[in-house]
């Protein structure tokens, strides 16, 4: 198996506070990994440093043995990353499969074309897309009228517009019925299979990533504390304190145990 | 060293009125979030009252009497404006209002017009204060020295009230966060009223204070408005000491400039305020906006699909009516119909901006003037025959406003509204003073275009080729991969950015874009009235283009050019009459308040209500 994605001593600080303390760890190809951990972990800190959104303090991340920290979003999106939002980013006065072929357009180099129509461009690929997440019906709707699970459908099949060798998912549940985060994953962890996907995400949903995820990562206070399948984490005392004994007791109980 | 104190208490005390109407805008900004155009005119009453009242109470008594008096008559004013003609709109779209205020300017110019003739007024000197007192051997004007004195009064009374009352813990969280307010029980309505009041009455107390100084005139309103759109933009949105700082500043730079540099006086204001902006992007003690509050709000505009058939005959139709409009139509029509088909390629050029890209230029007169400038100087200072300047002339628009766009682009909001605005002035304010070159308020004569298009005929087909050539490309750019990426820049930059489109760049593009289009109007403009004058450059030049966009309809296709040619149109037949202005103020009032979604939007909108057309689609 070879290695999507590896950061190494990821740490990033907001003055004092240490949001992401030196978390290394690595993706394999066609792997589903959960990030996990309480409110405040330093997830979020950690996807938009992978990303791209925010500088790391110190700290490297690979991508298939490139290092990428420093570059853009956009750069590191050219290089084969695709990413859904924790809140949906939709281009919400264009239809469905519109926002679709925005991404196309990025992707094939045509945003800086003046001639062409754009609504007839690259439709076949976008609605191949929709179909894959099952939102070809609703193509031609307007996305500013869709329920908020097929927003992030949606989102979802923008993300594998370029065909990405690795998918960033913030939270890609968030906000949805338990319905339709149950279909949501389970469509996740079919395209992983299909198409060799690798994906990371963060979720707070327990079902969910204790259903799908292949490995699971626990963050607490910046720190990776666990790391294993999902018999290991439930096990794990360390994890079930963090989820179970509370945040603030923490440190004493660590003492105790030390 | 005499000399310079002299100046620069001067400068202090010319800062006073401006420190007052600065602070009213920055307050009513701050809390209704509507940029209140109309702030000029109030500073206007304000000094047509006091002028009044100081004329009919006698005394010391009298003159402080009246000033106070008239912030309170253009307070209560204020209070009118906002119930009337505010308050219906304040859910239409984000800076619809701004529309709003523009019609109450045309009304109350009139209005002052009707009540007190159309001469200056030489304001009254006052009571006790009419000497001069000798500082340093320097004789400054008593009154000076008293407004200098207690403007820092004024400024701490103010102070006072916004930090440590209850009405201002109100009025500074709603400055924050109105919503949260409103939650809070705050009664909104009220909260709103009573700082348009006070702003109001700010204003007014400004211009009741500067007559000994500068007495009233009809101008006044717009004269002021730069000024104090800059002090509010430098001092930063909503901070009272940074509009004191501000105006001191301006005032004080603004006495040195009539000293030593005569002739940059008007340039030097806004060098000040694009220099400040680089530097610290919201102003001195600005704070930085709340993300997503200027993003767009209300309804979301529906997609766009290209015209259907049965439209685009319809608009074949009449373009061939126009074409005709030779045979039928007076040498007149044809004049005012050129007229109306560049004034639409202008507002097109805007719309493609504001509507398509969310990008809010105050300042677009800056390309349509500029375009035009540079074609009368090609003409007149390199007798370049009319097809060269026809070609360098939009070019040179569409470059200037690709540099322009580079420095306003790093600016979001209100902040990026204010700086296009600075560099139209700057603009304007370089070709007002440099006479030599652009001929200063003479404007330039004699550009005509070449012999095969002298009669008014053929220029008339020359303009309806290139005027709806260009809303045809603009149109066109819409339903273009490029237009498609300006409108996700605008409805998410976060999704636009993380699928690897650089927003940054398609904005700058589309600003050059527009800018060349709005060039091309101005081109063809001077070439259709053979001189240009630096009013094309104005302020009031911008906001034309901005009102007929917003009354047309900013979240429609159709908008900028459908307003253009109705207001255009209307424009035309009311300026024969003598009060014209409280007529075409009156129905952009009317209109803003009868359909906030603009001409075409609301059209639209009951058509769908009513099932005459299908949802989902816009043209």
């Amino acid at each position: 198996m070879s290695v999507v994605l590896e950061t190494k001593g990821l740490t990033k600080a907001f003055g004092g506070l240490v949001a992401v303390d030196d978390v290394s760890f690595q993706l394999q190809k066609g792997e589903l990994l959960a990030l996990i951990g309480p409110n405040g972990a330093g997830k979020s800190t950690c996807f938009n440093m992978l990303m791209g959104q925010l500088p790391p303090t110190s700290g490297e991340v690979f991508l298939g043995g490139e290092r990428i920290n420093g570059l853009s979003p956009r750069q590191i999106w050219r290089r084969g990353v695709g990413r859904t939002f924790q809140i949906t980013a939709t281009y919400s006065s264009m239809t469905v499969i519109e926002n679709v072929q925005m991404a196309l357009l990025s992707h094939h180099g045509d945003v800086f074309k003046f001639l062409p129509f754009a609504h007839k461009l690259y439709r076949e690929e976008a609605m191949a897309l929709l179909d894959m997440v099952g939102m070809a019906e609703q193509a031609d709707r307007h996305c500013a009228v869709l329920a908020y699970g097929d927003l992030k459908r949606m989102e979802l099949s923008i993300a594998l517009a370029h065909d990405p060798q690795l998918l960033l998912m913030d939270e890609p549940t968030a906000g949805m019925a338990p319905k339709e985060r149950v279909a949501l994953m389970e469509l996740t962890a079919r395209i992983v299979e299909d198409r060799g996907v690798s994906v990371l995400f963060t979720e707070h949903d327990m079902d969910v990533v204790f259903a799908h995820s292949h490995r699971i990562m626990v963050l607490n206070r910046g720190a990776l504390i666990a790391e294993g399948d999902a018999s290991e984490i439930r096990n794990s005392p360390l994890v079930q304190e963090v989820y179970l004994g509370g945040g603030t007791l923490f440190d004493a109980e660590e003492d105790a145990h030390a | 060293m005499e000399f310079f104190v002299a100046q620069l208490l001067t400068g202090l005390a010319n800062a006073s009125s401006l420190f007052l109407v600065a602070c009213g805008l920055s307050l009513i900004f701050g809390v209704t979030r509507i940029v209140n155009f109309a702030h000029g005119s109030l500073y206007m009453l304000g000094a047509y009252i006091g002028y009044t009242l100081m004329q009919n109470l006698p005394g010391a008594v009298g003159f402080w009497g009246s000033i106070l008096l008239a912030g309170i008559a253009v307070g209560i004013i204020g209070v009118l404006v906002e119930v009337l003609v505010l308050r219906p709109v304040y859910r239409a779209p984000e800076l619809f209002q701004l529309v709003a205020t523009f019609g109450v300017i045309l009304v109350i110019q009139d209005l002052t017009l009707i009540i007190w003739g159309p001469e200056d007024l030489l304001g009254p000197r006052a009571p006790g204060l009419r000497g001069v007192y000798r500082i340093m051997g320097e004789p400054i004007p008593k009154y000076d020295i008293v407004l200098l004195v207690i403007t820092p009064f004024i400024a701490l009374a103010l102070w006072y009230l916004i930090t440590q009352t209850r009405v201002g813990v109100l009025v500074r969280a709603a400055t924050q966060d109105r919503e949260m307010v409103g939650a809070l029980g705050v009664n909104q309505a009220v909260l709103f009223t009573g700082v348009f009041a006070l702003g109001s009455a700010l204003a007014g107390l400004g211009g009741a204070l500067q007559l000994p100084k500068g007495g009233a005139d009809l101008l006044m309103d717009f004269h002021i408005l730069a000024p104090v759109f800059v002090v509010v933009v430098i001092g930063g949105m909503g901070s009272l000491p940074g509009a004191y700082l501000a105006a001191v500043i301006i005032s004080v730079l603004n006495v040195f400039g009539v000293t030593y540099l005569p002739q940059s006086t008007l340039v030097l204001m806004f060098v000040v305020m694009v220099v400040v902006l680089m530097i610290r992007p919201y102003g001195l003690f600005g704070r930085e906006e709340v993300a997503g509050e200027h993003g767009q709000v209300g309804e979301p505009e529906l997609p766009i699909k290209p015209a259907s058939n049965s439209v685009r005959m319809i608009v074949m139709a009449g373009l061939a009516l126009l074409a005709l409009l030779p045979v039928f139509g007076s040498s007149f029509a044809m004049v005012l119909t050129t007229d109306i088909l560049i004034f639409c390629l202008f507002a097109a050029s805007l719309h493609f901006l504001l509507g398509l890209g969310g990008l809010v230029s105050f300042g677009h007169a800056a390309y349509y003037g500029g375009g035009a400038y540079i074609a009368a100087l090609l003409v007149t200072h390199a007798n370049s025959p009319m097809e060269i300047a026809f070609l360098l002339a939009p070019l040179g628009a569409g470059l200037a406003a690709l540099a322009i766009g580079w420095v306003c682009l790093r600016l979001t909001g209100v902040y990026f509204a204010m700086l296009t605005l600075a560099f139209a002035q700057l603009l304007w304010s370089l070709v007002f003073q440099w006479g030599s070159v652009t001929g200063g308020d003479d404007g330039l004569v004699n550009i005509w275009p070449s012999d095969w298009l002298n009669s008014t005929t053929a220029y008339f087909y020359f303009a309806l080729l290139f005027s709806v050539g260009g809303i045809l490309v603009l149109r066109h750019v819409a339903h273009s991969p490029f237009g498609y990426a300006l409108r996700a820049a605008r409805d998410s930059k976060r999704q636009a950015e993380s699928t690897g489109i650089n927003t940054q760049k398609v904005q700058l593009l589309a600003f050059g874009f527009a800018g060349f289009m709005g060039g091309l109007a101005g081109t063809l403009f001077v070439f259709s009235k053979g001189s240009v004058f630096p009013n094309e450059l104005e302020i009031a030049r911008s906001f034309d283009a901005l009102i007929v966009v917003f009354l047309g309809g900013v979240k429609t296709l159709a908008g900028g050019v459908a307003g253009a040619a109705f207001f255009k149109g209307v424009e035309d037949l009311l300026t024969r009459f003598e009060y014209w202005r409280l007529v075409m103020g009156l129905l952009i009032i009317f209109v803003v308040i009868v359909a906030p979604q603009g001409i075409v939007g609301s059209i639209r909108k009951a058509a769908i209500r009513l099932n005459i057309l299908k949802q989902g689609g816009q043209t």
